[in-house]
């Protein structure tokens, strides 16, 4: 048996590995659960809730890209309350840590989703700071540090004893300054970096191939980006992070740990190969070993840069 | 449970312009995942092509030593392209069976409406119910004509229509569903698989004659298994369903046709 210890601890919770599938490409663990045990996952993020059910946008929804692939699903889900009911019960029962994923419409939503999930026994709420404000015009809350923190506040006010992650738009100029700002109003963990704006247009009917013209962008290609938000975040506050963007196996894996990351996410890839997250596992213990890596966490921020 | 095979490919014939008829050994991918004729395999196509292709199965048996399955496809981008690609004796990573395919009794009698290339999934129907199908296949031209000997030996009846009149009737799909239909109503079901305005016009022409219809959808896919949520059409009630894991086919009567 290997002797690296790939267990992280990401906002005062225990993972036995630092690999996470991300919000949005994992559902609520049913489909892929099919193709491997959910139990060797270091956690998962289940696909993201708002307060009601959301019947997401038109088709199509997806687009490829080189080497990516766009998105505009636009958060179909059934509700927070239907997942506390349906699907929950089934996953507190693993061994696995599943991290809730919220979105909210104002301040409060978000507020009251943490307190339910919260009250529910949920060990850890992500929540997603991409939404648009409404009464901001629009803008998404975490485009600006005075409505991430907000938000943040409000999520934290409600959370109970339950640690917030607050997971961030790469679409801003300056990431490092929304960081701190969350970080100032509580955040217990960071996530990023969510995808990029993106688009692609037929070149046929001279239509964008997404019905919502635009969408989000993931998949290997946005990696050097998350790499380098992950390190500036890192850089930037003393909260552990859970990277994510393009990680595809055990080196990318290892880059975004280097980068700053104390667990890693994966989404895109797993469409590409379903065993994706668990030969990262896998392979990230042989890297280690390999490498006279005794504990996964001594690699957190290990960059060194020029 | 799907599974995840890598497939050797025993034979690749070309069927058409730019069409290709597959036939891959697929470990016991069969024997464990089928379910019905009209379900789909996904079939990774190379770097940098992230996500999959979605390809309807044509026909699939269990055997000894390895299940076989034939898929058909048109090189319609890249992704196809690279598929097309391929040489006998490559190996082809696939998930499979996915999605639900086409609700059928053995015993049951089927008109199958085929268009183009949603013509290949039907095979497996009218293999299914023995010889008792009725088959109205459409497609642009004679020259893009396909499987036609493989249906002529597994139907009762083939009707065919062109675009253009090139090969049996000038027409659409719908009008000769529509013809059988006025003389022959006994049927379990239309069984339609193709571009989505002939569904239309075939879920159009069931509804007139009041004959239970059931379509296999298309839609731009990425996870295939029903995670992402990306393949979705909208139900005439106002609800999202997924191409891959509520389908691929799904009843006329639920689709909403206006979108």
């Amino acid at each position: 048996m290997s002797e690296v210890d790939l267990s992280v601890t990401l906002a005062g919770v225990r993972l036995k590995n630092p690999i996470v599938p991300v919000s949005g490409t994992f559902g609520f663990g049913r489909e892929y659960g099919q193709y491997f045990d959910l139990e060797r996952l270091g956690g998962m993020c289940v696909k993201g809730l708002t307060l009601h059910p959301r019947n997401g946008n038109p088709p199509p929804r997806v687009a490829e890209t080189p080497m990516g692939m766009l998105n505009s699903v636009g958060l179909q889900n059934p509700g927070v309350e239907a997942f506390l009911a349906q699907e929950w019960p089934r996953l507190r029962e693993l061994d696995t840590v599943t991290i809730a994923n919220i979105s909210g419409n104002t301040p409060a939503e978000y507020g009251q989703m943490c307190e339910m999930l919260s009250a529910a026994g949920v060990p850890l709420i992500e929540v997603n700071v991409s939404c648009p404000n409404v009464k901001a015009g629009g803008l998404a809350y975490g485009t600006r540090p005075d409505l991430a923190a907000e938000v943040t506040r409000e999520a934290k006010a409600h959370a109970g004893r339950t640690p917030v992650m607050v997971k961030l738009s790469p679409n801003v100029t300056d990431i490092a300054g929304i960081a701190r700002a969350v970080a100032d109003a509580g955040a217990d963990a960071i996530s990023l970096i969510n995808t990029l704006r993106g688009m692609r247009i037929d070149t046929e009917t001279r239509r964008p191939i997404l019905r919502m013209n635009t969408g989000g962008l993931s998949g290997p290609a946005v990696l050097p980006v998350a790499l380098r938000m992950v390190w500036e975040v890192h850089s930037a506050v003393d909260l552990p992070i859970l990277g994510m963007g393009g990680v595809s196996d055990a080196l990318t894996a290892v880059e975004m740990l280097l980068a700053g990351a104390t667990a890693v996410g994966m989404g895109s890839a797993i469409f590409a190969d379903p065993m994706a997250p668990v030969k990262t596992i896998q392979g990230l213990e042989d890297w280690c070993a390999e490498h006279g890596v005794s504990a996964v966490r001594e690699l957190t921020g290990g960059v060194r840069p020029w | 449970m799907p599974v995840q095979q890598s497939c050797k490919l025993v034979s690749k014939v070309p069927v058409g312009p730019g069409a290709w008829q597959f036939v891959l050994e697929a470990g016991e991918m069969v024997d464990k995942t089928f379910r019905a004729p009209g379900q789909f395999v996904h079939i990774r196509c190379g770097e940098p092509r992230l996500l999959r292709r979605p390809i309807s199965v044509c026909a699939c048996q269990s055997d000894v030593p390895e299940d076989l399955l034939s898929v058909v496809f048109e090189v319609r981008g890249q992704g196809t392209a690279w598929l097309a690609e391929r040489e006998e004796g490559d190996s082809l990573d696939v998930l499979g069976l996915l999605g639900n395919g086409f609700q059928m009794e053995r015993e049951g009698r089927y008109l199958l409406a085929g268009g183009g290339i949603g013509v290949p999934p039907l095979y497996g129907c009218a293999q299914f119910c023995g010889g008792r199908a009725v088959a109205v296949l459409g497609f642009r031209s004679a020259q893009r004509a396909i499987l036609l000997e493989p249906f002529g030996k597994a139907c009762e009846d083939v009707r065919l229509y062109t675009d253009d009149g090139s090969l049996g009737a000038t027409g659409f799909v719908a009008d000769g569903v529509r013809a059988v239909l006025d003389k022959d109503k006994n049927f379990t079901a239309i069984l339609a698989c193709g571009p989505k305005p002939m569904l239309r016009g075939v879920a159009a022409a069931a509804g007139e004659y009041g004959v239970p219809c059931q379509v296999s959808m298309e839609e731009r896919m990425a996870c295939g298994v029903g995670a992402c949520l990306g393949c979705a059409i909208q139900m005439a009630d106002g609800t999202m369903r997924h191409v891959c894991k509520d389908g691929p086919v799904f009843d006329a009567q639920e689709v909403d046709w206006n979108v």
